[in-house]
């Protein structure tokens, strides 16, 4: 199966619908099962299986000993998990909303990015971080940021951004199955949405992305959250004569450059959509990336959409409007098209 | 259940034979040799960058890496060249490390501050103050879920007394009895201020508010810090949790090798009551020679020896080739 190729999975064959936090189960399962060393820790992972349910019955398979609930210490378990990693072990650590991955950077950003470099190639960090993000849950300032794109300016951690529950286990599979330490955020909001995903073996490489959609007229290149708002885009301005192509990289590191610039070529007009805060974040990077590779073939500047540049606030009013949405990503489209 | 109290210790200071006291000297006199060399290459501007000496130290590294086995694992800190030393790191490739070659233990990308050696045991040293109580501790869930006997040792100054995660791991730690062993290297300065301006109440409370035993030692008595951590170890291989040991010692130099007037914050009068009743060196050599174990003259032979060690090591790192260009993207991702 070409994994650049639409999204055309068909029933049968070994592909159920499964919710996306049941696709994040099995893989975990699948990965525990294979190799002994696989293990997860984090706060309420065990008896309770997380908040949002995702790690639920994980610990009546592996037990407590490999399903580790620990007290709420991020920057110590994130440590832990680092020399776990170091000395033969793969963990998993929970860290229950990404918010919280600002008590853990000390752990992230000096100790598990650099060691491997550090040490002259000699320790590796067999690391994964499995975390949250997106906003319009309710939950304010503390509980809603998409905070991907800090990680990603770190050389030596890798960055998965599953959209589909499809992708949400095979991009698991391969962090797990990674060298290097990767952190996986998940859009809180998608862990009860439904969509086909293979049984068993189906490993997503990082660093490939997915043509969601294909279209002609404008490139969407969305991530996680945002790609269920841009394929709903796609849907309403289709009515509209008018076709989008949702493009997915599905990793920002490593980055697959190639797909991104091969479909700005195809389309000549680029929106690029990501729910971290827009000044210097995700949209910045992936629009500079085609702007430099595929500068020639542009009929217009790349547009970039994103959270606006505020803590999320409470009210639902005013939350909403922090996010974009199948309606601003269709305006930019039109304006795009100069048929605003 | 563990209650913490003070770690019991068989004696207060260990008996040697005449082979543990020359080995424990060689290791000691080693660290020695070698800090002093590498204090002269900063001097004479041919080390790049700074490095933090442990030279007054030494008996705290060489104590308790005579208590571990060969496959135990340390975590050290930006002062650590004597724990690398002492847990069998080769003094030439640490020169070349210092000196950012390629034969150095990290092909001279981390330097004097994150020497690692994991053939060693050793999960490098970390320059971040309290950066490694994670790993170490870590190190010793992956050591006890693997069922492997291995203990890990968290060396750290009490300046890490200061960071929080100190206390998440340690709280872990003893929730889950793993073999790790804090030793706090308490050198009484965090940089430049004393730590009695920095750390309130008893540093041995804070373990026992975990729950972990622990136990304070003359950190100049290599003897004594060999007690402590015997029994530190076993209490750990035993399967019974987590030790804490306060080592009481002094860094004879500044926080780092350009830190030479230290007049504002310790009088040279302290320096040299350390320096010349409580040397680690001298403390152990005269103590072997009163007991009969060995002569000042067995001494001197370890110590010329090891200055021939430390010349030749530092020949050959200075010969030794920098790296090629095209490693500096290499290691990024394993």
């Amino acid at each position: 199966m070409s994994t650049r190729s639409p999204v055309q999975v068909q029933a049968g064959a070994g592909v159920r619908e499964l919710t996306f936090a049941q696709a994040v189960r099995e893989a975990l399962a699948e990965e525990m099962r294979r190799d002994p060393s696989v293990f997860v820790i984090g706060e309420d992972v065990g008896e309770a299986g997380h908040p949002f349910k995702v790690l639920a019955g994980l610990i009546d398979e592996f037990g407590p000993e490999r399903v580790v609930d620990t007290p709420i210490s991020e920057a110590g378990i994130t440590g832990i998990a680092v020399g776990a990693a170091m000395t033969g072990l793969r963990p998993v650590v929970d860290i229950m909303f990404g918010d919280f991955l600002t008590l853990a950077m000390d752990q992230l950003v000096n100790q598990a990015a650099k060691i491997h470099y550090m040490s002259g190639g000699k320790l590796r960090v067999p690391l994964v971080v499995h975390t949250t993000l997106g906003a319009t849950r309710r939950s304010a300032a503390q509980h809603s940021q998409s905070l991907h794109a800090w990680f990603s300016h770190v050389p030596g951690l890798k960055v998965a951004l599953p959209a589909t529950p499809r992708d949400a286990k095979g991009l698991l599979k391969a962090a797990i199955r990674d060298d290097s330490p990767v952190v996986v955020f998940e859009d809180k909001m998608t862990y009860q949405l439904r969509g086909p995903v293979p049984e068993g073996e189906f490993v997503i490489p990082l660093g490939v992305a997915e043509v969601k959609r294909e279209g002609t007229d404008v490139t969407v290149v969305a991530t996680s959250s945002m790609v269920a708002v841009a394929l709903a885009t796609a849907d309403l301005l289709e009515a509209e004569g008018i076709s989008l192509e949702v493009v997915d990289p599905r990793t920002t590191v490593p980055l697959d450059r190639e797909t991104l610039v091969a479909s700005a070529a195809k389309t000549g007009r680029v929106i690029v959509v990501d729910e971290g805060c827009r000044s210097y974040g995700v949209t910045a990077e992936l629009a500079s990336v085609i702007a430099e590779e595929a500068f020639y073939h542009l009929d217009a500047p790349v547009r970039r959409l994103g959270a606006m540049d505020v803590p999320v606030p409470f009210s639902p009013v005013l939350e909403d409007l922090t996010v974009p949405t199948p309606e601003t990503v269709a305006a930019a489209a039109r304006e795009l098209l100069g048929k605003a | 259940m563990t209650v913490g109290g003070r770690l019991s210790l068989e004696a207060e200071a260990a008996d040697l034979s005449r082979e543990e006291a020359l080995r424990m000297f060689e290791g000691m006199v080693r660290i020695r040799l070698f800090e002093q060399r590498v204090n002269q290459l900063y001097q004479s501007a041919k080390m790049p960058g700074l490095a933090h000496l442990y030279i007054g130290q030494e008996a705290v590294a060489v104590g308790v890496c005579e208590a571990l086995r060969p496959d135990d694992y340390i975590t050290s800190t930006h002062r650590g060249h004597g724990h690398c030393l002492a847990k069998g790191a080769r003094v030439d490739r640490m020169f070349a490390e210092l000196l950012g070659k390629a034969d150095g233990y990290c092909r001279g990308k981390g330097g004097s501050m994150h020497i690692a050696d994991p053939d060693g045991g050793n999960l490098g040293a970390n320059a971040i103050v309290g950066g490694s109580a994670g790993i170490a501790t870590g190190a010793a869930l992956s050591a006890k879920r693997r069922g492997t006997g291995q203990v890990a040792v968290c060396f750290f100054g009490e300046g890490a007394l200061g960071q929080g995660v100190l206390y998440e791991v340690m709280n872990m730690a003893s929730l889950w009895s793993l073999p790790v062993i804090y030793v706090c290297e308490n050198n009484l300065y965090n940089e430049y201020t004393h730590y009695r301006e920095t750390t309130a109440g008893e540093v041995l409370d804070r373990p026992l508010a975990f729950g972990i035993p622990a136990v304070s030692v003359d950190g100049q008595d290599v003897r004594a810090v060999l007690v402590a951590a015997r029994a530190a170890v076993a209490r750990a291989r035993r399967g019974e949790g987590p030790s804490f040991l306060e080592c009481l010692t002094y860094r004879y130099l500044g926080h780092h090798v350009g830190d030479v007037d230290r007049s504002y914050y310790r009088s040279r009068e302290e320096e040299e009551e350390w320096k010349t009743h409580r040397d680690p060196l001298a403390t152990l050599a005269g103590w072997a020679v009163a007991q009969g174990l060995a002569t000042q003259e067995d001494f001197d032979r370890v110590r010329e020896a090891v200055e021939a060690e430390v010349e030749a090591g530092l020949r050959s790192a200075l010969e030794a080739p920098y790296p090629d260009p095209s490693e500096v993207d290499q290691h990024v991702y394993a």
